[in-house]
């Protein structure tokens, strides 16, 4: 599997978080994540606007193989969303950091790192669930 | 650790993601689902499927004993190699598994049996049979592969014993051939054309790599079942099982009638069920809106009543979701689905979705 961004925030549930300049903050599914749901044929995204809270569900990935909720790793509100994943849902697989990313949210509370995970201890934390 | 094929190494080697499957270690798939799918409608894919249990019949009275323990009539078989899908059912009507019937010699037949179902399925035939004298083997020592796609048999003509690549290649749909210790079927589960290969677990890693040096591509179960769904057929345990009967299970025509006289388990369960108007209706659904059709899913039709799909999922081929439902007896062509608490809009069509590559229902005037 291939290495980890440096530059990102990372959850339990498989997500990243990055800082962006004007303070808010784009998530998606790790490549991890991708690759353990397959082929991806289905997105289902928030509403620009809608208010989130952390650990709410958020967005819904369907792969071929079955559907799953990814949740708000933080509270606020959805800023953006990535509406090219409605024709193109396998982007998530493709490019999970980048054209595949879900959701752009300003944080209502900042960002709690320490509950959050860096890039070494995400990488330690799915080794162990290889192992 | 679960069960594993002949061909478990060579899977690990193709960088397969093993599953569970019914207790044995099978390939999921081995980096993408969708393109392996592709594969089979547009070239040609090979599956192992040496985990499904091959049960060798006979004896004297093997027909005889076959017409009493499936629903479909064996005498329909006339010549050797011909095949015939059956159910299999109990007292009541319900499908114990469904199989293809070869007929080997007028006193041999093999089935071919889903593995999930193997102990209850030898069970239940061994005691049926001790009434006829018929002897019941199993041939786990036979490992099999499924070759399917519009290429596959021109492709695995190279990797069949040359003496008989002729015969094989000549072979009608839903017949075999026994070449040598191999057995091969014009017979598949995608709705495309190809070959099922029984062959000795010892030479199954060898017509495995022949396969795939012709341009043969590996898949795994996730494409075996987008593309069955596709071609509109059950899947055992899925859309039927014991509380179910093939009269509710779009199996109609594998039950035979006639001869009237023909006793055959389940049939008068099955005759009290055909003279009833209700009977639920088994149905394909073509999902209108966005999103994906699950197995398990509510199927609410407006003023007849709600049902449930009994295989779902998205078609690769047509790039939307699909199902097959049981639903209530009615003349009706809409319904919604609970998807996930949404109710969305689904159309009944007439199965199969896709046959030989080519999408079958109308898509035509609707938007994704």
């Amino acid at each position: 599997m291939s290495e980890l961004p440096g530059d990102l925030l990372y959850t339990r549930d498989h997500e990243w978080l990055r800082r962006e300049d004007d303070g808010s903050v784009t998530i998606g599914i790790t490549d991890h994540a991708q690759h353990a749901l397959g082929d991806l044929v289905y997105v289902e995204l928030p509403e620009v606007g809608q208010v989130v809270s952390e650990a709410g569900e958020m967005a819904v990935v369907e792969s071929v193989k079955a559907a799953s909720d990814v949740y708000a790793p933080i509270s606020g509100e959805i800023v953006e969303v990535n509406d090219e994943l409605a024709d193109d849902p396998e982007k998530i697989n493709s490019d999970p950091y980048g054209d595949g990313w879900i959701v752009r949210m300003e944080p209502s509370d900042g960002i709690d790192e320490d509950a959050l995970l860096s890039p070494d201890d995400y990488q330690e934390f799915i080794d162990e669930l290889d192992d | 650790m679960g069960s594993r094929t002949p061909l478990y190494d060579k899977h690990v080697a193709a960088n397969a993601r093993i599953v569970d499957f019914g207790g044995w270690d099978m390939p999921l798939h081995y980096g993408s689902q969708k393109e392996e799918h592709h594969a089979v409608r547009q070239h040609a894919g090979v599956f192992d499927v040496s985990h499904m249990t091959i049960v060798d019949l006979s004896g004297a009275r093997v027909r005889e004993f076959l017409q009493y323990l499936v629903a479909n009539d064996v005498t329909k078989l006339k010549d050797h190699g011909k095949a015939l899908y059956t159910c299999m059912l109990n007292a009541d009507g319900g499908v114990i598994d469904d199989l293809i019937v070869y007929l080997m010699s007028d006193t041999d037949y093999r089935l071919i049996v889903n593995a999930a179902t193997r102990e209850k399925d030898l069970a239940w035939i061994r005691k049926q049979a001790a009434d006829f004298d018929v002897a019941v083997v199993e041939r786990d020592e036979l490992g099999m592969l499924a070759v399917q796609g519009p290429k596959a048999r021109e492709l695995a003509a190279g990797c069949i014993d040359a003496r008989y690549r002729d015969a094989a290649l000549a072979l009608k749909p839903f017949t075999g051939l026994q070449a040598g210790d191999t057995f091969i079927a014009r017979t598949g589960y995608t709705g495309e054309d190809g070959w099922e290969i029984c062959v000795p677990a010892v030479d199954a890693p060898g017509v495995w790599d022949c396969l795939l040096a012709a341009g043969v591509v590996p898949c795994g179960l996730g494409a075996r079942d987008t593309l069955r769904l596709e071609a509109a057929m059950n899947l055992y345990g899925a859309d039927m099982d014991e509380s179910v009967s093939p009269l509710e299970a779009g199996l109609n025509w594998t039950v035979a009638w006639e001869p009237a006289d023909r006793n055959f388990i389940g049939r008068k369960a099955l005759e009290a069920q055909r003279a009833k108007a209700d009977n639920r209706r088994f149905v394909g659904l073509l999902l209108e809106d966005r999103g994906v059709l699950r197995n398990h899913q509510k199927v609410v039709v407006d003023g007849f009543g709600e049902g449930e799909i009994t295989s779902g999922g998205f078609s690769p081929t047509i790039d939307r979701s699909i199902a097959l439902a049981r639903l209530p007896a009615g003349d009706y062509d809409r319904a919604k689905v609970d998807v996930r608490g949404k109710l969305l809009n689904v159309r009944i069509v007439k199965t199969p979705f896709v046959r030989n590559g080519e999408v079958r229902i109308d898509t035509v005037g609707e938007k994704q």
